[in-house]
């Protein structure tokens, strides 16, 4: 036993390494996460380049500024890059920060298997963005890369891109087992799981959601790649096969994984709202309940996005119906945050004005996403804006949104500091606004016809899409207000309490502001765990 | 006290050298399959470091336990860790299973018009739907169809079942072994893996046999879905008996330099569970694959 003394002590006494090779070595679960985080910055920067090279060919119908291949190119690398490298590493990196911090642990489980899955992230990156500079250019299919486009109809870099997706997979399984057996295993021996805090709980969920999805898609991609190069029948019929298999095998992938980008983030709204509503969360145990139902339900209502691919009239009934059922316990989280700020005295700080938007245009596009799961009105609606502006505020509003919230919330934990609230109150206006003008409009966009993925359009969608585009340029130069508000609270911000909000509640509030090197090295007592329990 | 009841190891170099190592060997098998000259190398390079990376991440674990510092604490997140692993790899093969299914049930019946695709036989003139698929509906009237067509099919009474019998003998043995380890007795402990492993060893021998003897009957990978589905299964299920068996030879190597006792061998109950999870999948292959 006196090796282990003997480097808790070593640790605690020294902190970090010196040196950038520390970030290379390091098996600190607040390094880690860090990692996680800045990469997932640079990877929002890259993809909301793509983003902005898209809304600049549809500023103006007609051709403008780039061949039709080159943009199925960039609007496949966005979806790409913003699943895979922006909202799934945000994510992992907000875990690593906070659930050691929030279960009273010292660290992750198995914080050298940490290390690797971030550090597979950045080569899968490189080979991903390597297939533009590749003969025959990037991947042109969409990032639902559905076959025969992806299969007969690709160019060779799809191979890259296919290892690529089995990297990112890989990284993906290892952190989601990392995070259960943390959970499950690193917790204070005195919290029980329903003393657990929300974003805690909807992790845990994602994470099996994860070892449940990723694997299939390796699976997919698996199967691509041998009837790509192999000879292998399975998505084409003159084998036998057929593509529309593909389709099932992706959106049995695809489906859950929507939830994976939207759980956390749920997560994170649970614990904002109360702060500054100064009102426990309403309903903490139905909250537990409704995540661990739309885990489930995520499972068996992927065929919604195939309603036009043909299939038989009781599987179309069947997945309606079963798709309108997610729509009970999403309702439920919403009710609870309503009622949570329900006659609370609210404040509004920035990450407060960041989850109450979360909270109005998630709604929006969950009400959007009920309405394309009815089949009659999705064939109406099916590839087309409509699906984009869909998906647009459940992901950008929802997801994206509760990462920004959940920076603006623990930024003075991970730093010490606090961050500019002018600034910031600025910075929320400003994206909240744009990021409207650039999706607001396109659900008239698709309820009027305009298809998705197409470069150019016909006359009578000009002006949405011109408001459209302008207000893309808006919302992506937010981003740089946002860097600077972020390095300046790090570089300049004032030094903030461990507890920098009144109400806060939380076993990372216990701790110092920065949070030492290694979280917990005793577990906090039954009474601790209680008294910052998000019970009611 | 309570201070020292966590285990946290020091900073390592090897995840860096598995991503390299990875990497390299996707880029290189990526190459090679685009008859690039160097992907050949390159894959072969990148595997190696792959394997290196292993030996020396896994033994530094292996020091580590035999030196006594790991605790209940981390047994226990080794034992979530593994069996989150397994299930995972579970997800994969249903992957698999599911496009079987998808082609038995659906869509193969589908291009003969079943259901609502009264049009398709018109696609596929001549196109008669059957299981396995001799017959690949592009081969039928058509010309210059990429999919071979018309091969033996692999009789289940006989190399299959004998693999059957082989597999789930060795999920007994293991099981005999794992009893004589908690007893302490090394000697049997050591016969049980021994028989293990050679059962393990045999099934891949056969299944290689059988494999040839199912190539030269017509049926390759390119005989349209019944080949996809036979080889991917299979061929995906042999890996992981090929793994299964390295990891019992590390174990057996292991317990002959007494690494284990009863009380302390997660290694290879992990290992054991692999085994098992392995068996079960030839199961479900035997069944939907050679047999029905
Ligand atoms: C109330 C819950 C929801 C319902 C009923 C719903 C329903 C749907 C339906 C039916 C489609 C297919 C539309 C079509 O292609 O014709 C769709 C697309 C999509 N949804 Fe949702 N959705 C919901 C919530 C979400 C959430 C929470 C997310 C992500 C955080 C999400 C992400 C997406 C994405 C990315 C697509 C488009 C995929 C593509 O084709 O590229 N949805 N949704
Ligand atoms: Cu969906």
């Amino acid at each position: 036993m006196s090796t282990i003394s003997a480097v808790a002590a070593h640790d605690d006494h020294h902190g970090p390494e010196k040196g950038l090779l520390r970030w290379v070595k390091t098996t600190n679960h607040k390094d880690i996460g860090t990692l996680y985080l800045w990469f997932a910055f640079s990877m929002l920067l890259l993809g909301g380049a793509f983003a902005m090279g898209i809304r600049a060919e549809l500023l103006h119908p007609g051709l403008q500024l780039m061949e039709p291949q080159f943009f199925n190119q960039l609007t496949t690398m966005h979806g790409l890059i913003m699943v895979f490298g922006a909202i799934m590493p945000a994510f992992v990196g907000l875990a690593n920060w906070l659930i050691p911090m929030m279960i009273g642990a010292p660290d992750m489980a198995l914080p050298r298997l940490n290390n690797w899955s971030f550090w597979i992230l950045p080569f899968a990156g490189a080979i991903l963005l390597s297939t533009f500079f590749m003969e025959g250019g990037a991947p042109a299919f969409g990032w639902t890369f559905y076959a025969p486009l992806s299969t007969s109809f690709a160019p060779d870099s799809t191979d890259f891109f296919i290892f690529a997706i089995h990297l990112l997979g890989f990284s993906s399984i290892m952190g989601a087992i990392n995070i259960i057996a943390t959970v499950l295993n690193m917790r204070a021996p005195e919290m029980r799981l329903m003393d657990m805090p929300l974003f805690v709980w909807t992790w845990l969920v994602t994470a099996f959601l994860l070892i449940g999805a990723m694997p299939v898609l390796a699976g997919a991609v698996t199967m691509m790649l041998t009837d790509r190069n192999f000879g292998t029948a399975f998505f084409d019929a003159t084998g036998g096969g057929d593509p529309v298999l593909f389709q099932h095998i992706f959106w049995f992938f695809g489906h859950p994984e929507v939830y994976i980008m939207i759980l956390p983030a749920f997560g994170v709204i649970s614990h904002i709202l109360p702060t500054f509503a100064r009102k426990p969360l309403f309903g903490y145990s139905s909250m537990v309940y409704a995540t661990a139902s739309i885990a489930f339900l995520s499972y068996i209502v992927w065929a919604h996005h195939m309603f036009l691919t043909g299939m038989p009239v009781a599987a179309e009934l069947y997945f309606m119906y079963a798709t309108m059922l997610i729509a009970v316990p999403t309702g439920v989280k919403v009710f609870n945050w309503v009622a949570t700020i329900w006659k609370g005295s609210m404040t509004f700080e920035t990450p407060m004005l960041w989850a109450l938007s979360f909270v109005m245009l998630f709604t929006i596009g969950g009400f959007s996403g009920l309405m394309l799961g009815i089949v009659p009105a999705d064939i109406q609606y099916h590839d087309t804006y409509f699906v984009v502006a869909h998906f647009h505020y459940v992901l950008v509003t929802g997801a994206l949104w509760g990462i920004i919230a959940a920076v603006f919330y623990w930024l003075p934990k991970w730093t010490g500091r606090m961050y500019n609230e002018t600034l910031g109150k600025v910075h929320f206006w400003w994206a909240v606004i744009s990021v409207n003008v650039v999706f607001f409009p396109q659900h008239f966009l698709g309820l009027a016809g305009m298809p998705r993925r197409i470069p150019d359009y016909s006359l009578q969608f000009a002006d949405f899409n011109y408001i459209s585009s302008i207000g893309a340029f808006a919302f992506g130069l937010s981003f740089v207000l946002f860097t600077y508000i972020v390095v300046d609270c790090i570089r300049n911000g004032k030094p903030a309490d461990s507890r920098p909000w009144y109400s806060a509640k939380g076993l990372e509030w216990t701790l110092s502001s920065p949070a030492p090197y290694h979280s917990f090295n005793t577990p906090p007592s039954r009474a601790d765990i209680l008294a910052e329990s998000q019970h009611s | 006290m309570s201070n020292q009841n966590y285990y946290i190891p020091h900073g390592t170099y090897w995840p860096i050298i598995g991503s390299i190592g990875i990497s390299t060997m996707f880029v290189g098998f990526a190459n090679l399959i685009h008859d690039v000259s160097w992907g050949a190398p390159v894959m072969g390079l990148g595997l190696t470091i792959l394997v290196f990376m292993l030996f020396g991440w896994l033994g530094t674990v292996v020091n580590e336990s035999i030196s006594g510092i790991y605790n209940k604490q981390v047994d226990r997140t080794f034992r979530w860790g593994m069996s989150w692993f397994i299930f995972s790899e579970v997800m994969f093969f249903a992957a698999f299973f599911g496009a079987l299914f998808y082609a038995r049930i659906l869509s193969v019946p589908w291009l003969d018009g079943a259901g609502n695709n009264m049009f398709t036989p018109e696609l596929w003139e001549g196109f008669k739907a059957t299981w396995p698929l001799v017959n690949t509906p592009g081969a039928i009237g058509q010309s210059g169809t990429a999919f071979s067509t018309g091969f033996e099919l692999v009789n289940p009474w006989g190399l299959p079942a004998i693999n059957t019998a082989l597999l789930l003998s060795s999920g007994v043995t293991i099981t005999y072994a794992h009893h004589a380890l908690r007893k302490d007795h090394r000697n049997a402990l050591i016969a049980w893996m021994i028989a293990t492993i050679v059962l393990g060893v045999l099934f891949l021998g056969f299944q290689i046999t059988e494999y040839g003897h199912a190539y030269h009957e017509g049926l390759k990978l390119t005989s349209g879905i019944y080949g996809s589905t036979f080889y991917l299964l299979t061929g995906f299920h042999g890996f992981h008996v090929t793994v299964g068996a390295i990891m019992l030879t590390v174990i057996l190597y292991r317990i002959q330099k007494g690494h284990f006792n009863s009380e302390n061998h997660f290694a290879f109950e992990g290992v054991a569970w692999y085994w098992h999870f392995v068996d079960v999948v030839w199961l479900g292959l035997f069944v939907f694959v050679y047999w029905l």
